[in-house]
């Protein structure tokens, strides 16, 4: 397998300048539709790097840009510095994996696997040893001879991978491609997506609106709203430094305070997000305060318990309210529970009340589920 | 305490005892559903059969014309003699060519139907392809006819772009011509063919609509320009479809017996023959072959339809 995956890994690039994709100022209409909106991006050669944003935000038609299947009303694109708006999808160096995994079903696995390489008129014996190849890479050896219908989602998600790697594109795009898998089975292919990604070296460009997702496997993701990025960056800093109070909401929980909320505890009316498992929750509303945490009061309205964690919402008495993860250090199911309706003191370090651009709310999506809270 | 009263009992009428017995048994309940259909089907349909088969056993007395209730298989025999199998050639090839034809023409219509359309065309194609079944296939024919005629509208529109010359190449062309337009195989083709497009266009319609776009879009990112997507594709999914189409275009075309009366040269035509033998010359035995013989020729061709999947795009 090792072997494998040395022969479809390229030359990793040794400059970190080297750029696999560049959004210059590029635009989309569908009709009165803007999709995507004056979007400049780049994306490094051999990192993993995520489209992160809810339904309709303009990332999907952004990969489907770069796939060549739509072409975008204005800007460029370019791949690895060339020009390539103008290209039809069977002139580009770059591989999708389909939401759907689109396979041929009157297509065997290998002839599937095999698919891009019969088109490019490979010879046979050489098109066999790299099917095989690339079914190694995704462990799927022995499945050749099978229909697609004869297989799992999860099999035939591999199956879509290796259909892409075996052509061993400059970029590998991912369409949501973990989307119709299991929460189990989902979890074990982000890992192995990441370490196949890791193995064969490819820029993979992969596209989620799964926040913990994209969290968990991106060298570097782009946070997408209303056809404009809203900020790019490593992981831990999109998540730790928020740059809007639409990401703030989106990658994690939407806790912004803003005008006299955010005066009454910080002291200035600019907006401020606190990550959630930052503030601590206090009972004891007489104990002393340390001036360099910020420090708020008020009444415990929902406490949903997740096990390892609770989260707790507090109305704060400066109006405004608060998301607070407790680990549940001591604590059980019932005592968690119990704290609701108690008046009740959040205390954080000030460092962590970030400033941010007020945006528009995003809600909690993705992460107000307990089943993936608790992930 | 008062005690309440039990709910009224259900009214037991002879229609409920009979209701009741058929909940109990629902074995009996398919059977008298069932009933009517196997009957007709069992009774009528495969009974007239055995009295066809049991027919076509038997034989013509030349002199007397009458039928020799003798089983045997001289009445098969007579069905080797030349112009008896010309009869069977002449109709295979026409079916098989208006089934090309059918296929070649519903493609791009199911195509665009399918993959371009809006809503509202799709409906409005589907109309204007299913509308001329819902009109009586004799006054189509018949209409063909003022269009094909000699002073008709084709004739005048090739006249007028001085095409004439061609149309006249046309009839004088083996195997197609004829001495005029409406007395030649071309128009019994031309006219087949616009009958039986409608049962074509459906099914491939339906086919290609079950291809995810996808397919094509993951076909272009492998490399493969459009003709090859076609060929790689499209085209192996759309054929289940294509051939459960091609099973109605070749079937009507090999039993139709009208139109050849009304189009073509003074060849016969297998339905044709099966009606001339029965209604007019009075030789059962013969016209009896002859059905088996196209149902013999729909058996082969049915297990080859099979075989390329059509029955899984019904």
């Amino acid at each position: 397998m090792a072997e494998a995956a040395t022969a479809i890994r390229r030359g990793r690039p040794n400059e970190a300048a080297s750029e696999a994709v560049r959004f210059v100022g590029v635009t989309k209409r569908f009709g009165d539709v803007v999709a995507v909106d004056g979007v400049d991006l780049e994306i490094r050669a051999g990192e993993f790097f995520s489209m992160l944003g809810p339904s309709g935000s303009g990332k999907t038609t952004c990969l489907r840009m770069i796939a060549g299947f739509e072409r975008p009303t204005q800007g460029r694109i370019l791949l690895g510095g060339r020009d390539v708006s103008g290209l039809p999808p069977f002139e580009r160096d770059v591989n999708t994996v389909f939401q759907d995994y689109a396979l041929f079903p009157h297509m065997t696995v290998a002839d599937n696997v095999g698919y891009g390489l019969m088109v490019r008129k490979i010879p046979k014996a050489i098109r066999r040893d790299r099917v095989a190849e690339a079914l190694d890479i995704v462990r799927l050896r022995g499945f050749e001879d099978r229909r697609p219908a004869q297989l799992s989602g999860g099999q035939r998600q591999r199956v879509a991978l290796a259909r892409a790697l075996v052509l061993r594109p400059s970029v590998l795009l991912l369409d949501e491609p973990l989307g119709a898998l299991d929460l189990k089975l989902r979890q074990a292919m982000q890992v192995e997506l990441k370490e196949i990604q890791q193995r064969v070296g490819l820029t993979f460009v992969y596209v989620t609106h799964d926040q913990e997702e994209a969290l968990a496997m991106s060298d570097r993701l782009a946070v997408f709203n209303h056809g404009r990025v809203e900020q790019v960056g490593a992981p831990a800093e999109v998540y730790e430094r928020p740059a809007t109070g639409f990401v703030a909401g989106f990658v994690g929980v939407s806790n912004v305070l803003e005008g006299e909320a955010a005066r009454a505890v910080t002291g200035s009316p600019r907006a401020v997000t606190i990550r959630p498992e930052k503030i601590h929750l206090e009972l004891d509303l007489d104990a002393p305060v340390d001036p360099a945490h910020h420090h708020a009061t008020g009444t415990v309205t929902k406490v949903v318990y997740l096990g390892a964690v609770t989260r707790y919402t507090v109305a704060l008495e400066a109006g405004g309210e608060l998301v607070v993860m407790q680990q549940n250090l001591r604590t059980s199911s019932m005592e968690a529970l119990q704290v609701r309706g108690r008046r009740v003191r959040l205390v954080w370090d000030r460092q962590h009340s970030r400033p941010v651009e007020p945006g528009d709310d995003p809600g909690t999506v993705g992460s107000d589920d307990p089943g993936k809270g608790g992930r | 305490m008062v005690v309440s009263e039990a709910p009224p009992r259900a009214a037991s009428g002879p229609g409920r005892r009979v209701g009741a017995v058929l909940f109990r048994h629902p074995a009996l309940r398919l059977a008298l559903m069932l009933l009517p259909a196997v009957l007709w089907l069992g009774g009528l349909y495969i009974g007239s059969l055995g009295i066809l088969l049991t027919y076509s056993l038997y034989r013509l007395q030349e002199f007397t014309g009458l039928v020799v209730r003798d089983v045997g298989l001289s009445t098969y025999a007579l069905l080797w003699q030349p112009a008896n199998r010309e009869i069977v050639v002449r109709t295979v090839a026409m079916a098989a060519s208006v089934t090309v034809a059918c296929a070649v023409l519903a493609f791009p219509v199911a195509y665009y139907m399918a993959r371009y359309a809006t809503l509202r065309m799709r409906t409005l194609l589907y109309l204007v392809v299913i509308m001329p079944l819902w009109s009586s296939y004799l006054v189509r024919s018949i209409a063909w006819r003022a269009i094909l005629a000699g002073e008709g509208l084709l004739p005048w529109v090739l006249d007028r772009l001085g095409l004439d010359g061609l149309l006249r190449l046309a009839l004088q062309a083996p195997l197609v011509g004829g001495p005029s337009l409406v007395q030649s195989k071309l128009s019994l083709f031309i006219v087949f063919t616009y009958l039986w497009l409608p049962f074509m266009i459906l099914p491939v319609h339906a086919a290609l609509e079950r291809v995810p776009g996808s397919l094509l879009e993951a076909s272009a990112d492998m490399g493969a320009r459009p003709r090859t997507t076609f060929r790689r594709v499209v085209l192996p999914l759309a054929k289940p479809g294509v051939v459960a189409g091609s099973i109605f275009t070749f079937s009507l075309t090999l039993g139709d017996f009208i139109l050849p009366q009304i189009f073509g040269t003074s060849e016969f035509f297998l339905g044709q023959m099966v009606y001339t033998q029965v209604g007019v010359a009075g030789n059962l035995p013969l016209g009896a072959a002859f059905t088996f013989v196209a149902m013999a020729i729909m058996l082969v061709y049915l297990g080859a339809a099979r075989r390329a999947g059509a029955f899984e795009a019904l």
